[in-house]
């Protein structure tokens, strides 16, 4: 027992650097995306990181309390990418 | 005893799997060199990341004694609403023409349209009288 909660500890830590870089590489293309559809992609991938992160420190933490707060996150990065996508295509977000 | 020493297994299992998929989506958003190609490796692969992260939760949740199923919740959210989103940026690429044209549509009056075919004019005329 001892040593699978040794073992689930290392994958949490690789989990958070792994979570970390992604979001790090996700920013990089955010910054050189040649094209808005692709500031748009890097947005959402980073959202996605983020609700990936929470839940990481939720299980961390051992609580709850964090499963409203990934709900809404996801849900409000769901609505923006939507807003923004909707906003270059028709030039307003809701007609 | 047993039964949570194989959910802590689980958890590991499944933060191992979230860790590749979330990764190699990374990658794929900064290496690939088209924008439609750009777009659908993180759209599959960060959806199956984070939803191997939650089930990982739901694992650790039962190892510690109290199972919670809240995730599942997030999890349909999420398999829900990515196509929607990878569709909408893939309208934007479309719009600013980000990729290759698409190709010339044949030429076809009768596609969702209400009109009359050619040649068809003396048969589609209203029926008067009867």
């Amino acid at each position: 027992m001892s040593f699978a909660l040794e073992v689930m500890n290392w994958m949490l830590i690789a989990g958070f650097t792994v979570l970390s870089v992604s979001q790090l590489m996700a920013m990089v293309r955010l910054v050189i995306g040649p094209d808005t559809g692709d500031r748009i992609l890097a947005l959402d991938t980073m959202v996605l990181n983020a609700i990936g992160l929470i839940v990481l420190l939720g299980v961390t933490q051992g609580t709850r309390v964090y499963f409203e707060v990934t709900l809404i996150i996801a849900m409000l990065g769901f609505v923006s990418t939507v807003a923004l996508a909707r906003f270059v295509l028709r030039g307003d977000i809701i007609e | 005893m047993t039964l949570e020493l194989i959910a802590i297994y689980a958890t590991i299992v499944f933060l191992i799997i979230g860790a590749i998929f979330t990764f190699v989506a990374a990658i794929g958003l900064l290496k690939l060199n088209d924008s439609m190609t750009r777009l659908h490796a993180p759209t599959k692969a960060a959806t199956v990341g984070i939803g191997a992260f939650l089930l990982a939760s739901m694992a650790h949740a039962y190892a510690l004694g109290e199972p919670s199923f809240h995730e599942l919740l997030i999890l349909a959210f999420l398999f829900v609403t990515a196509p929607i989103s990878a569709n909408f940026i893939a309208k934007v690429n479309i719009h600013k023409r980000a990729c290759e044209a698409l190709p010339v549509p044949a030429e076809d009056e009768m596609w969702s349209t209400l009109d009359v075919p050619p040649g068809e004019e003396a048969r589609a005329k209203p029926q008067t009288g009867a």
